[in-house]
């Protein structure tokens, strides 16, 4: 069996060497397909701590998403057309610079993460689920009738955003961009894990009556994970937004919840690498089944199930033979 | 006589129809062991329930040192220093023996919010654990998963983290139960000496150990105390016969 730290290791230089490899060989489609599967693993890293740490299962983490992506078209839409944002008495500026819109992007999803992570903690299991899925559906229907910025249609950005010393219409120059993204993300969540709080938390998932008697309210933990979580979820759509020059009201979709989780289980939840082997594996299938036919799910359900059946630590936990943390 | 460290005052708390504490006052002073006996159902989880948060009572109050902390959530009366163990162990069983115990030290110092740095680099808080776990016999076994433990092992290791919380009362809750004559004998010996650290509210069914430890017990029925007093009075008192084995006489 393979150590996990090599198998991260791995799995990372390989994201990155298929790209580089398109670019030799002249296939841009591919770093574009390779970018995908980079904001995509960024969205669920960003679940995987919610869920694989404190036991969250959100599926609503679409909002996030979604709000990541409308922060960069609204922010984008606006200096595109050089009309400010009019909110009350304050006039905020339109741009098209990506640190800003990311830092819009992580603000208002980690806020957004504050107020549903205190209404929907209350609540457990099942009824977490639902109450999430719930908002979910709220924001989604929201935008479908936000006229303003496109409705159903949603917004079309002319040019990709900026980003100083970067030429973000390069398309290995953005999957760079995606990937340190990842990376960083990765970073951070290795971090989180290992320390004091990251214990708690995931200590706090298992026997959250023990965390209450040694001192510790795990619901300010979880509440915190969420923000966290919903944070990175967001900036990940703010990527993904760049990537299509596109938002739309698909980006608050259940579907696109649950696919996130979909990723995180086929490679293994709460571990490193499971969100980055899960995406590149969903990106690789919608690409190349897709091509062959409408129904390529079918696989990916079939992968999905063999996986909850027989090897509950995903791809990860048959490599290195040993099982994840029980959600 | 020396303030009590652990005091109930009146408690009450009826389901519905169903009685489950009927005016229970009691109290555990420095040093000692007081042992909560009393057939099944007769309110003992229900009176642990409401000493260490979790059940709130109908009226009555709760007392930990000079503090009334009847209305502390379970974690303030942990931070005021209630230590408790579960009859169940609730332990993170995907977590090593040594993580375990870590939380509770993390729980003394109520600093969970430390991101960046390795919890298992953190000196101090290693320290302390390891402390707790060299004096439960579980140091050997720290990096071992806690799943993989034996059920006497476990027993041990929830009295740990309990420990590495430096409480100022303990509350626990069957500390014998599933133990074997060995377990059990040297569970005994080890609580008869941490008494004197922090006093025990020990709720036990293994009545060897009971009359072993305990230098008071009161006696549970139906939700009241019908007898309180030293082993001795208990054993020859006819009430708690009676209650014990049926009222044949």
């Amino acid at each position: 069996m393979i150590r996990e730290g090599y198998i991260n290791a791995i799995v990372l230089f390989g994201f990155l060497l298929i790209p580089i490899c398109a670019l030799i060989i002249e296939e841009p489609y591919t770093i574009t397909l390779a970018t995908r599967a980079a904001v995509l693993a960024l969205a669920a890293v960003g679940l995987n701590i919610a869920l694989g740490i404190g036991g969250l299962v959100s599926l609503g983490h679409a909002v996030f998403f979604g709000l990541g992506g409308y922060a960069m078209g609204i922010l984008a839409f606006h200096a595109q057309n050089y009309i400010p944002v009019e909110l009350g008495p304050l006039t905020i500026n339109g741009t098209k610079s990506m640190p800003i819109i990311w830092l819009t992007a992580v603000l208002v999803s980690a806020f957004a993460a504050l107020i549903i992570g205190l209404l929907s903690l209350r609540t457990t299991g099942v009824y977490f689920i639902m109450i999430t899925l719930a908002f979910g559906q709220m924001f989604f229907f929201f935008s479908i009738s936000w006229s303003a910025y496109g409705g159903e249609d949603g917004l079309s950005i002319y040019v990709r955003n900026v980003f100083p010393g970067v030429n973000t219409l390069v398309p290995i120059q953005f999957f760079g961009l995606c990937f340190t993204a990842l990376c960083v993300a990765l970073f951070v969540q290795s971090r989180l894990r290992a320390s004091i709080f990251g214990l708690v938390l995931n200590s706090a998932r298992q026997t959250p009556v023990r965390a209450e008697t040694v001192g510790l309210n795990p619901m300010r933990l979880k509440l915190l994970a969420f923000v966290i979580s919903g944070a990175i979820t967001g900036l990940a759509g703010a990527l993904f937004a760049d990537l299509n020059r596109f938002v739309s009201p698909t980006m608050f979709s259940w579907q696109l919840s649950g696919e996130l989780i979909v990723l995180i289980i086929i490679g293994g939840v709460g571990r490193l690498a499971g969100p980055v082997i899960g995406s590149a594996l969903f990106v690789t299938l919608e690409h190349f089944l897709g091509e062959f036919t409408d129904f390529w799910h079918i696989w990916l359900g079939l992968i999905l199930l063999l996986i909850v059946l027989f090897a509950r630590g995903g791809i990860i936990g048959i490599l290195t033979g040993k099982d994840g943390p029980h959600v | 006589m020396s303030e009590p460290v652990l005091a109930t005052r009146n408690l009450c708390k009826t389901f519905n129809a169903l009685v489950a504490t009927d005016d229970v006052s009691i109290d555990l002073k420095p040093g000692e062991i007081h042992a909560i006996i009393g057939p099944n159902g007769a309110g003992k989880s229900t009176l642990i329930g409401q000493i260490c948060g979790g059940i709130k009572p109908d009226a009555g109050s709760v007392h930990l040192g000079d503090s009334d902390v009847t209305n502390f959530s379970t974690a303030e009366r942990a931070q005021a220093g209630l230590g408790r163990t579960f009859q169940i162990s609730a332990l993170a069983m995907e977590d090593t023996v040594l993580e375990n115990v870590l939380l509770g030290v993390v729980g003394r110092s109520a600093k969970p919010w430390r991101f960046w740095s390795p919890a298992l680099k953190a000196r101090d808080l290693i320290e302390s654990s390891m402390a707790a776990l060299e004096r439960v016999g579980l140091a050997e076994v720290c990096d071992q998963v806690t799943a993989n433990l034996s059920h006497g092992q476990r027993r041990q290791l929830e009295v740990a983290v309990a420990l590495a919380l430096t409480p100022k009362a303990f509350v626990m809750d069957e500390p014998m139960a599933g133990l074997g004559a060995e377990g059990s004998h040297s569970m005994t010996d080890f609580l008869s000496e941490l008494r004197h650290e922090a006093p025990i509210l020990l709720v036990e069914h293994d009545m060897d150990a009971v009359f072993a430890l305990a230098d008071r017990i009161s006696v549970l029925v139906y939700g009241r105390i019908i007898a309180s007093g030293s082993v001795d009075e208990i054993k020859a008192s006819k009430k708690v016969r009676e209650a014990y084995l049926g009222e044949e006489t």
